[in-house]
């Protein structure tokens, strides 16, 4: 395409530009996008997420506070284990150490993987739910048959906000099993 | 290679086109691109709309008649993909190359050869598309808007196939974009300024670089899903650390431009067709370039007004809603813009003007139902419903459907030299804009008193309606039968055009003979 000889500019400097933009854009969705979801979602909570262990911490407890906090378990679409939480409802003090616990069944005849996804509500508390233990670190196998008590350490910071008088906290447990050789995709 | 690729505008060898199938194939001419592009959307209208009348027929009445739930799914998501992709951008592209060079003067588009591409890699992409209807597990069942998980844990095998149909078609979509902001860049013929150019040129100019920016955005949601399904990542996987949601926004991110893609450029005919017919000048040129920018960088920052009910905090559902209604004034410029060009003029109602008149009035319908859905406490009681679906065949059918069709009206003597018949085209008008009211409108009642969209059936209540809109439905089909007809006839006998048939038309493309020859402005024209 040689269009040299007549005065115009030169198409190939728009193609270079527009391409690049193209290539710019698709980069932007993958390295920009999606990292900024993930980011936002942290700083804000608002998925109620709490993914990362965090250390226990020494909070003053603040006794003349009482945080009522409920869990729930709920099974992904064909997942058939038994998950429950061993108590439904706590009340906690913000600053004191608390341990409670899910109980999960396997009662299908087969190994099965499992893998719990937290979620918050109300989302403002997120920043404020530091859990020093959950199993929802890690994936979960059971064996047919085999059941097991699974941990949960949290701590309430006293910086709660004072409107927030009840935290509920929910995990949703996904059947993993097919996809366990392939690393969870993480993008923090 | 029987078609030659000239290097020089400026040899005076009129050579026309090469005879046989090779014309088509081998072409780098932008008219003949053009009118390839025009009969292919129109089949796949016609192909879509087969889709819209197995709904319409399901929906005729309460339960299940004809078809499957399964296979209605099918026909939702099939339906909205190929009226998209292969029915109303194609016909905006193929507009944009047979006007684009003639209206700045210039001899054919900037890169011939990749428009013979971008164009013949799309019938492999809707010929991929379209056969999943008949693989194991059916079509893609998941909505055009294909939201993750739907689209991927759940979805039918087949969805691969559709992965690689959207790659191709944003591959001849990002083609032509390049190619048209090449040309009305560097092509325009010596004294068109940037500030002269015909609004339809100005707005595919804008619509090019929406294209540019969002169809890679597509590409890689649709990329994500493909990596999802296949290569054990999860990005929209809430197992593996993903998210749903996460989908919904890249979707958006691309999906709102995407549908400024789709109303742009109809602005652009519009703005052409009623300055024509009104017998003035267009009132407030630089107002509407104005508007149509503002449009455009207003379309990147309004998505997530498509997912209010996902859970957004309020303040993010605040700035969105406001965000989305401050859409409603460049849009209202336009709009009063087109009304006070009319005001005063000395109208006629050929049928090009009804059918951009027709195009003002209902366009603004479907934007007042946008304004009411952009309200975003009102939006949970609207979500998901077919006011939804009322809103947006309002702004695509009479909007985006009905400017293609006033500019095939408009600009078919210049392209066949010949005439339609008046008579008909009138008719087709009458019945398509009777059609598409008593098709869309009751849509709005049956969303607002609570039917979900995408159902093979509905409850007792919502009967009546269902029946007017699909009876509506019917009669908007069959008149496209009749468009058509009237195309065909013209073509083969049509009574010759003048080079100017219309008395108030502006544009170079006036200048030249009609049927244009098939090399316009080998030498460039002069502006003043």
């Amino acid at each position: 395409m040689s269009d040299a000889d007549n005065a115009r500019p030169s198409h190939t400097r728009i193609i270079v530009k527009m391409v690049s933009v193209v290539f710019g854009m698709l980069a932007f969705v993958f390295v920009g996008l999606v990292p900024m979801y993930n980011l936002i979602c942290e700083w804000t909570g608002i998925t109620g997420r709490t993914n990362e262990a965090s250390l226990v911490q020494d909070y003053v407890v603040d006794e003349n506070r009482s945080i009522k906090v409920q869990f729930l378990a709920n099974n992904n679409a064909d997942m058939p284990w038994q998950f429950r939480p061993m108590v439904k409802t706590i009340t906690a003090k913000p600053g004191e150490v608390v341990e409670v616990s899910y109980f999960a069944k396997n009662a299908t005849r087969r190994d099965m993987t499992a893998q719990a996804i937290p979620s918050l509500s109300p989302f403002e508390v997120t920043p404020y739910f530091h859990k020093t233990e959950c199993f929802c670190f890690n994936q979960q196998p059971l064996t047919a048959g085999e059941d097991v008590e699974m941990a949960l350490v949290f701590q309430i910071d006293p910086d709660l906000p004072a409107w927030v008088q009840t935290i509920s906290l929910s995990y949703t447990l996904y059947d993993v099993s097919s996809e366990q050789q392939s690393a969870a995709v993480t993008f923090q | 290679m029987t078609t030659a690729t000239h290097d020089h505008d400026h040899d005076h060898e009129h050579h026309g086109p090469a005879k046989g199938l090779t014309r088509w194939l081998y072409t780098t001419n932008h008219k003949d691109i053009g009118t390839m592009y025009l009969w292919f959307s129109f089949a796949m209208f016609l192909l879509g709309g087969t889709f819209a009348m197995v709904i319409r027929a399901e929906l005729f009445q309460p339960g299940l008649q004809l078809v499957q739930p399964e296979f209605f799914n099918q026909m939702t998501t099939m339906h909205g993909l190929i009226m998209v992709f292969g029915a109303v951008m194609p016909a905006f592209v193929g507009l944009a190359n047979w006007m684009i060079p003639m209206m700045v003067g210039a001899p054919d588009m900037a890169l011939p050869r990749m428009n013979n591409l971008s164009f013949w890699i799309l019938p492999f992409a809707f010929a991929m598309l379209t056969s999943t209807l008949f693989m194991e597990g059916g079509g893609p069942n998941f909505g055009w808007t294909f939201y993750a998980p739907l689209s991927t844990t759940y979805a039918p095998p087949s969805v691969t196939f559709f992965i690689f149909a959207v790659h191709i078609m944003g591959a001849s979509s990002i083609m032509g974009a390049i190619n048209i902001v090449a040309t009305i860049l560097n092509m325009r013929a010596p004294g068109m300024t940037l500030m002269k150019m015909p609004l339809f040129v100005w707005t595919w100019l804008i619509t090019a670089y929406l294209l540019i920016a969002v169809m890679p955005v597509l590409a890689g949601v649709v990329t994500m899903m493909l990596m999802d399904i296949h290569f054990g990542t999860a990005f929209f996987n809430a197992a593996g650390g993903g998210s749903p949601v996460l989908f919904q926004h890249i979707f958006w991110f691309f999906g709102h431009p995407e549908v400024y893609i789709m109303i742009l450029p109809a602005f652009g005919i519009v703005s052409a067709i009623i300055p024509a017919f009104a017998r003035k000048r267009l009132f407030g040129y630089s107002s509407m370039v104005y508007a149509t920018a503002s449009i455009a960088f207003l379309s990147f920052i309004v998505w997530a007004h498509h997912m209010f009910t996902v859970g957004i905090p309020f303040l993010g559902e605040a700035f969105f809603m406001w965000a989305t209604m401050l859409i409603a004034v460049p849009t209202g410029v336009k709009v009063f813009n087109w009304v006070t060009t009319m005001f005063r003029g000395s109208m006629t109602f050929e049928t090009p003007m009804l059918f951009a008149i027709c195009f003002v009035v209902l366009f603004t319908i479907g934007g007042f139902s946008g304004l009411m859905l952009a309200v975003a406490p009102a939006d949970f009681q609207y979500h998901d419903t077919y006011f939804v679906v009322a809103h947006f065949h309002y702004v695509l059918v009479p909007g985006a459907v009905f400017s293609i069709m006033a500019g095939v009206y408009y600009w078919l003597p210049k392209w066949s030299g010949k005439m339609y018949n008046e008579t008909l085209g009138k008719v087709h008008f009458w019945l398509s804009f009777i059609g598409v009211n008593v098709l869309f409108f009751p849509q709005h009642f049956l969303g607002l008193a609570g039917m979900p969209r995408r159902i093979p059936d509905y409850a007792l209540q919502f009967a009546d309606f269902n029946m007017v809109s699909s009876i509506g439905g019917f009669l908007f089909g069959a008149s496209q039968l009749l468009f058509l007809y009237i195309v065909v006839h013209t073509i083969v006998a049509g009574k010759p055009a003048p080079a100017k048939p219309w008395e108030g038309a502006e544009g170079l493309e006036w200048t030249v003979d009609s049927p244009a020859p098939y090399h316009t402005f080998s030498t460039p024209p002069k502006i003043d």
